[in-house]
């Protein structure tokens, strides 16, 4: 139940080691440094019969090595699109990057044909996906599901493959790991098959893991439990990790960054005690405000009144203006620039303009 | 498992005794008597001949004797070819149809798996379009008449394959040709709309996520799940064959059971029909059988026994 709870955020709050050494995160004592990614202007579109989705409008943002990134947001946001096309999974032909560049290690991915992708895909990036009932192939032994991504990467004998899975069936806490292995998924509880899919992500060893919404599916102790696997993981293996969720618990758990998307686009992103304690956004704010109380069940991030632009036809200017409470003129005709408030927070709001100051006074 | 295999034993056991029943009262129940045409023999051997094969018997009597014959499966000689036994016609023509069911069944299979696969694989793509007219067309049009029209023009116009019989590989074309067209198109429509629907699966996505080569990523992921379906319509489709195969010999003159079968009851040789019709159902229920136990290996959350609910 702890993991629900809203603060207190981490161990580190109140220092200010970060605002003085900017370009540093902390996660207990450890520093991220090195960018492993870098999403740059990214746009991508579906034709569907309805017309065009832009379902990424220019999607920007940084994950360094070691570190956990949250990205939160409304359903439709594009949170999923984010993640499966840095993943290389977007649906062709219907779907197209229009623009923008997924940099991985400095190789862009964006540029990677598709057996090019291939040798990336599961190897250096793995996925989870939300639902472990329809992740797994319900005819193929999980045996053979673990090893198979392995043996195709890697040339290991089937034997070493083998020992190989059911030692990570191990380490994700699969008990009886040797006789699991000849069974099938629908023989496995729900928690355990998000074990195993994540045992089947790690099989490669990747750098940098995408969990989409790993444990939205999940009752609340087996996502407790699911998430002190992540971070063990991490602590093991030293992976990136982007954690998709609806859930702000989830974030407060084990995010270290927070990207906070809407209609396509990021428009707040810093540290997790950055967005958490000074949201700038309007929309952050009301993510925030309306975070679940211990005594409501539901957490679903739809508190704010009124329901995102349509992706059809998206505004030019900033897309929360039909809801935003401070919404001026200027926001209705012109998307808010990027403003750098530390070295790690950044904000897409008009507010932060200087004239705006004027008006509303500090905020 | 085993349980299951042997309680839908003595279920197959039941089913193919009730139709052995019900084709024995049917029979006796159509006016008329083998030995209708040979006004010309005098009443003292037609009695003798009814004698002979029992027909002077009361009904049940006779039933017992039938039931005794199926299960000994000595059917006794044909009324009409007294020098056959049954089991010689069967043995004779049995194997022939067989080879031409095997054969259509075989054709069908897997050129209407690979169909049904690149139609689904190419989802709205010239192939899918084409695939499915083809289907349309092949679903629509009756094995008669295709194999009418296959004569017509390949054998008899343009001359390219012998029209009838059953002597060569040669032969053997232009009746699986007739005969497969329909099982090839619904078993291509039904591989491409399951198939479809597996390749929206999160399974799927995850095998894409893992990098695997498209070729593993189709064989083993999503056709053994896309199959399931065409597997359970496997049973009536067998049946839909075995019979049209009575049809397709009798135009390609082809010497298998259907030529007996259909001469058979047109002369009322009641051991013949008997016979003909125990050992289809006999075998057909049978295949059943199989397509059952090879859905469940198919398929592992089908735990055979807990079909018994509903078997
Ligand atoms: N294959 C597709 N074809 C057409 N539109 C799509 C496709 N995939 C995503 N979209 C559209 O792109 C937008 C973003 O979708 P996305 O799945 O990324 O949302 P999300 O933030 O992950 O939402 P959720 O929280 O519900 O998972 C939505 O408007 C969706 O309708
Ligand atoms: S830019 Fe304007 S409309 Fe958009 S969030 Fe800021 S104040 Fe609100
Ligand atoms: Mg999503």
């Amino acid at each position: 139940m702890e993991s629900r709870k809203f603060a207190p955020i981490d161990e580190n709050q109140g220092g200010t080691a970060v605002a003085q050494e900017p370009a540093r995160l902390r996660k207990r004592n450890k520093t991220f440094t090195d960018v492993m990614l870098s999403v740059r202007d990214l746009h991508v579109s579906f034709k569907t019969f309805g017309g065009e989705v832009q379902a990424l409008r220019g999607v920007s943002f940084d994950l360094y090595k070691g570190e956990t990134l949250a990205i939160v947001g409304e359903s439709g946001c594009g949170k999923s699109v984010t993640a499966n096309t840095i993943m290389g999974l977007i649906p062709k032909p219907a779907g197209r990057i229009k623009n923008g560049n997924v940099l991985f290690k400095g190789k862009d991915l964006t540029k990677l044909d598709k057996s090019e992708m291939r040798k990336v895909q599961g190897v250096d990036i793995s996925m989870i996906f939300q639902d472990p009932m329809t992740a797994l192939n319900p005819t193929l032994k999980i045996g053979e599901q673990l090893t198979e991504g392995l043996r195709t990467h890697q040339k290991v004998s089937k034997t070493e493959a083998r020992q190989k899975a059911i030692k990570l069936l191990e380490v994700v806490g699969i008990p009886n790991p040797e006789e699991r292995m000849k069974q099938y998924p629908h023989q496995f509880s729900g928690g355990m098959r998000q074990r195993i899919v994540i045992a089947i992500a790690l099989i490669c060893e990747p750098e940098l893991l995408i969990a989409d919404e790993p444990t939205t599916a999940l009752d609340v102790t087996i996502q407790a439990q699911i998430l002190e696997l992540f971070e063990e993981i991490q602590e093991r293996t030293g992976v990136s990790i982007i954690l998709i969720t609806h859930d702000l618990g989830v974030v407060a758990k084990i995010a270290d960054r927070i990207a906070v998307m809407y209609a396509g686009k990021v428009i707040e992103i810093g540290e997790k005690r950055e967005v958490f304690y000074s949201p700038q956004h309007p929309y952050t704010k009301g993510l925030l405000a309306s975070v679940p109380r211990l005594d409501l069940k539901e957490e679903e991030l739809q508190p704010i009144e009124g329901t995102p632009p349509d992706l059809f036809a998206p505004p030019i200017g900033c897309p929360f203006t039909a809801r935003c409470p401070f919404a001026m003129e200027v926001c209705d005709r012109i998307y808010p620039a990027t403003t750098g408030l530390s070295a790690t927070h950044a904000v897409d709001c008009w507010l932060q303009d200087e004239r705006a100051k004027k008006v509303f006074g500090h905020n | 498992m085993a349980i299951y295999i042997v309680k839908r034993f003595f279920m197959m056991i039941a089913t193919i005794l009730i139709i052995a029943t019900l084709t024995f009262f049917l029979m006796h129940s159509i006016p008329g008597s083998p030995f209708d045409e040979e006004r010309t023999s005098n009443p003292t051997i037609q009695a003798n001949l009814e004698k002979f094969y029992k027909l002077d018997q009361p009904t049940h009597v006779q039933y017992i004797h039938y039931l005794k014959s199926i299960a000994t499966f000595d059917f006794g000689p044909s009324i009409k070819k007294p020098n056959d036994s049954v089991n010689k016609l069967l043995a004779r023509g049995f194997p022939i149809s067989l080879e031409l069911g095997m054969v259509t069944i075989l054709v069908a299979v897997i050129s209407g798996i690979t169909l049904g696969t690149f139609a689904a694989l190419r989802h709205n793509g010239i192939i899918d379009y084409a695939a499915m007219a083809f289907a349309v067309v092949g679903i629509s049009v009756p094995n008669f008449v295709l194999a009418t029209v296959l004569i017509q023009q390949l054998a008899v116009n343009w001359n390219l394959l012998p029209p009838a019989t059953w002597s060569s590989p040669l032969h053997m074309i232009l009746p699986t040709l007739a005969l497969a067209t329909g099982p090839t198109a619904i078993i291509a429509r039904l591989t491409r709309s399951s198939m479809l629907e597996v390749l929206t699966q999160d399974y799927m996505k995850m095998a894409r996520a893992k990098g695997l080569s498209p070729m593993r990523i189709v064989l083993r992921h999503a056709l053994r799940n896309a199959l399931m379906p065409v597997v359970t319509i496997m049973g009536t489709m067998l049946a839909g064959i075995l019979t049209g195969t009575f049809v397709i010999e009798k135009i390609f003159a082809i010497p298998g059971m259907g030529k007996y079968f259909v001469e058979s009851i047109n002369n009322r040789d009641y051991p013949v029909i008997m016979g003909s019709t125990v050992f289809y159902s006999a075998f057909l229920v049978f295949m059943l059988f199989l397509v059952d136990i090879v859905y469940g290996f198919l398929d592992p959350r089908i735990k055979l026994h807990r079909k018994e609910g509903d078997a």
